[in-house]
């Protein structure tokens, strides 16, 4: 003891001591922080029903209840089908990481044969949306005129339905009280879809009938053809309209200018 | 008339050709100056602005960058005039955007496509012409401050104020027509709020609304009608307005910073010719460079992202461009509940104060500012020289505290964004604006003033102590002492030259016979007025106090003195004085 003590103004005694305090920390949380239970040892040729079950009851039912049918804390799933699961969960949004306004996209938790049992189970519960087929979630290239008509008209379609929210180039926007609709280009097609048949968080609902899965997939098409575009205007500052237009005058405009004022104005006749 | 003229016959016509004499004693101009000036007269009246001389510096300047950008703005401008069709007429696009191919637009947002998309430079032409536009208000904003802080409307400039304000206004609206022009989604929903605006008119709104419209909303009519106002009538009386403005520059001489040599009666500078138009024509150049380097690197307003206006679809984050950010922050600040119906009418006080009132009324205090300052200062004096804004600390005051207003207004019209980028809730956010639109002016106010006020007395400090030197001095009895370098006479010139005004005095309000003054109730609220603009004051350092304190230095050295140190400090000093000394040739 008499060592250390005689070494505790030794120069390195606080980074060393830095050092052993984050070890520390560190390590104990690595033991002591909740894990994912992962009830999903893939057992054999186990029902996919019966293995989302599973998963369902070690990873979700503390809020959504032991048979989903809903606590305070979390809505009933009976009703919401595959496709509400396969978007939640597929993006990451489920399992909820801690009360929020909102479920915002996390890292995802399951891989993809988990994901399926889940909304397998889900969906068991009572009929619901399921997740679409792969035909409707392909998106249009543009170049034949057929698919640029269908582009077009994927345009005309986000922006009656969806642009009031997500913004013109689904970059997203505020909604009241701290909610959002979150931006769309990190999104695959698939959650696209199922977002739309399934209304998550604040969004409506657009069922068949309402746009019709051809509709659906122009929609998408629509988003992806804009997202590919080459941005011939330059930098697109986030594409959020005049406020960062008005920020980026004020800032670097003016500030260049007047730079530029400053070095002239010092410059000798 | 005398019939008997005295003149021999033979002198009749003497000095009849005076004239033509005289002009040939004077040398002529020659070649091309010589040859114009024959003809149109003009040597005069050019030698008279070649000699004028200016003041250099960078705040200067800010005007400068307006009137360029504006120039930009006009060149680029009548290009765009070249390709856009002002039409609202109904056509199908068939251009090279491929999102947006088959779909039916009016004439104006297709040809604005063709523009962006198929016309050679088209795109670059119009970024360029709308940042120019962004950066025009923008330095008109800067332009006014410089000149409200520093005291430059004060007479002989209250007009040259009343014409920038008006201008700055111009600005605003002939940004706002632009704006509207291309008929996307965006500018479409602006010209929807424009049409809202007008409808909160109380009692005529609908009429209103109507008559600009030429009938209802959107109809055929708008865009022909505000195409004429953006390309014709607003530049025309920019322009106009503009040109009275520089002109009375001439007319005025422009003001300089205090400093030696400077005095209300002359102008400290180079003349126009040769130095600035060199240097002018040079920034022309810097800040057509500027921007044409901005466009050519940064979207704004990416039209074809938008898509063409249809009243029913909007897109989140509709924002005005900047300028008019705070029109629709008030709108947003607005409570709903502030709607009401008497006799049978709407009286829209959600919308009508934020849309139709805030823009008239924010112009006339603006314009209205000098009168008021002169009312209360009394003083008829012209005004040559400018302030440094911690010597006039109230109206640096006001000016901070109305810029604050400003600035809730206008970040209120990005609750939305805020919200979303800074992850908050947008009704926090504008409860939170509702608040501070009321506390945060006075409160800005306070601590300007207090700002003002201190940096008054550190110049005073400097002025009676000298400069610190951070060269601290140790005595023989241990004390310590920091030194403290003596100002140079240049130096200390700018830190004592101002005035500082004390409030005015009450004269008595009546006469000998105990009547009243018919004007004691107007000289009560002046002197309440002038009480509240002058009441603190820091006096600048008078030659007496600097002398005395001068004495107290000496006694002070008196201890030390005899050790080298002393000496040398004083060497020191003294030789940092010639460096500033030779700075200042």
């Amino acid at each position: 003891m008499n060592a250390l003590a005689a070494r505790r103004r030794h120069p390195a005694a606080i980074a060393v001591l830095l050092l052993i305090g984050l070890l520390v920390t560190g390590g104990a949380y690595s033991f002591l922080a909740p894990k994912d239970a992962n009830a999903a040892a893939p057992t054999a040729a186990a029902d996919a029903v019966s293995e989302g079950k599973d998963l369902f009851v070690a990873n979700c039912a503390s809020c959504h209840g032991i048979n989903a049918q809903g606590t305070k804390s979390g809505p009933s799933l009976v009703g919401v089908g595959a496709a509400s699961v396969d978007f939640q969960v597929g993006t990451g949004r489920m399992p909820l990481a801690g009360p929020n306004v909102q479920a915002p996209v996390n890292k995802v938790k399951f891989d993809d044969e988990q994901i399926a049992a889940l909304a397998a189970y889900v969906a068991s519960l009572g009929p619901g949306p399921s997740v679409p087929e792969s035909k409707w979630t392909t998106v249009l290239e543009p170049g034949t005129p057929e698919n640029n008509k269908a582009i077009a008209e994927g345009g005309e379609i986000f922006r009656v339905n969806c642009a009031m929210c997500h913004n013109f180039a689904g970059a997203g926007g505020a909604l009241t009280r701290g909610k959002y609709a979150p931006a769309l280009d990190q999104t695959t097609p698939k959650h696209i879809y199922e977002a739309m048949v399934s209304g998550p968080q604040s969004m409506p609902v657009f069922n068949d009938t309402n746009l019709t899965p051809e509709a659906k997939q122009k929609v998408i098409s629509y988003l992806k053809a804009q997202e590919s575009q080459t941005n011939v205007g330059g930098l697109t500052l986030g594409n959020l309209g005049p406020v960062s237009e008005g920020l980026f005058a004020w800032v670097f405009a003016l500030g260049i200018l007047i730079g530029c004022a400053v070095w002239l104005g010092k410059k000798a006749a | 008339m005398s019939t008997t003229d005295t003149r021999p016959a033979d002198a009749l016509r003497a000095g009849d050709r005076q004239a033509d004499e005289r002009a040939s004693a004077t040398k002529p101009l020659g070649g091309i100056a010589g040859w114009v000036d024959d003809r149109v007269g003009a040597a005069k009246g050019v030698s008279f602005l070649a000699k004028k001389v200016f003041p250099d510096h960078w705040s200067f300047m800010l005007g400068e960058i307006a009137m360029y950008s504006m120039i930009v703005c006009l060149l680029t401008g009548a290009f765009l005039t070249f390709w856009f069709v002002p039409s609202a007429s109904q056509v199908v696009y068939d251009g090279s955007y491929i999102p947006l191919q088959g779909m039916t637009m009016s004439d104006a947002y297709r040809s604005t496509l063709d523009i962006s998309f198929d016309i050679r430079g088209g795109l670059l032409i119009r970024q360029i012409h709308h940042w120019a536009a962004l950066i025009f208000v923008v330095s008109v904003f800067v332009h006014m401050a410089r000149v409200f802080f520093t005291g430059a409307f004060r007479k002989p400039r209250e007009i040259n104020w009343v014409f920038g304000t008006i201008l700055s206004l111009l600005a605003c609206i002939e940004g706002f027509a632009g704006y509207s022009l291309p008929d996307d989604l965006l500018s479409g929903t602006g010209i929807r709020a424009m049409n809202g605006f007008m409808q909160s008119a109380p009692v005529i709104g609908s009429y209103l609304s109507y008559f600009v419209f030429g009938g209802a909303f959107p109809g055929e009519a708008i865009i022909p009608r505000l195409y004429s106002a953006h390309v014709l009538l607003i530049p025309a009386i920019l322009v106009g307005l503009f040109t009275a403005h520089i002109l009375l520059v001439f007319v005025h001489k422009h003001t300089q910073y205090p400093g030696p040599g400077r005095t209300n009666n002359n102008v400290v500078g180079y003349p126009l010719l040769p130095v600035y138009i060199a240097k002018a024509g040079g920034f022309f150049f810097i800040v057509f460079g500027v921007i044409t380097l901005i466009s050519a690197v940064v979207t704004i307003n990416p039209i074809w992202a938008y898509g063409p206006y249809d009243p029913s679809p909007i897109t989140a984050g509709s924002q005005p461009d900047w300028y008019m950010g705070f029109a629709d922050g008030a709108l947003r600040l607005l409570p709903g509940f502030l709607e009401f119906e008497t006799f049978g009418f709407t009286w829209s006080m959600n919308i009508f104060p934020g849309s139709l009132v805030l823009l008239p009324v924010m112009w006339t205090i603006i314009g209205a500012y000098p009168f008021v300052e002169a009312w209360v200062t009394g003083d008829k004096r012209e005004h040559h020289l400018l302030d440094r804004p911690r010597n006039a600390p109230t109206r640096t005051a006001i000016g901070v505290a109305g810029i604050t207003m400003y600035v809730v207004l206008f970040l209120a019209a990005g609750n939305d964004l805020m919200a979303i980028k800074l992850h908050l809730s947008i009704n926090d956010i504008t409860q939170t604006l509702r608040v501070l639109f009321f506390i945060g002016p006075p409160i800005a106010f306070w601590i300007t003033k207090r700002i003002c006020l201190s940096l008054q007395r550190a110049d005073r400090q400097k002025v009676l102590h000298g400069r610190e030197t951070g060269t601290i001095w140790r005595h023989a009895d241990g004390k310590f002492e920091e030194i403290h370098a003596p100002l140079t006479p240049q130096e200390r010139w700018v830190l004592v030259q101002h005035e500082s005004p004390e409030p005015l005095q009450l004269t008595a309000g009546t006469d000998a016979n105990g009547v009243d003054s018919p004007i004691a109730r107007k000289e009560r609220l002046r002197a309440k007025f002038s009480n509240f603009y002058f009441r603190d004051r820091v006096a600048p350092a008078t030659p007496s106090e600097l002398e005395a304190a001068h004495h107290e230095h000496d006694d002070h050295a008196a201890a030390p003195s005899g050790e080298h140190e002393a000496i040398e400090a004083g060497g020191a000093g003294r030789e940092r004085e010639t460096i500033k000394a030779r700075k200042h040739d």
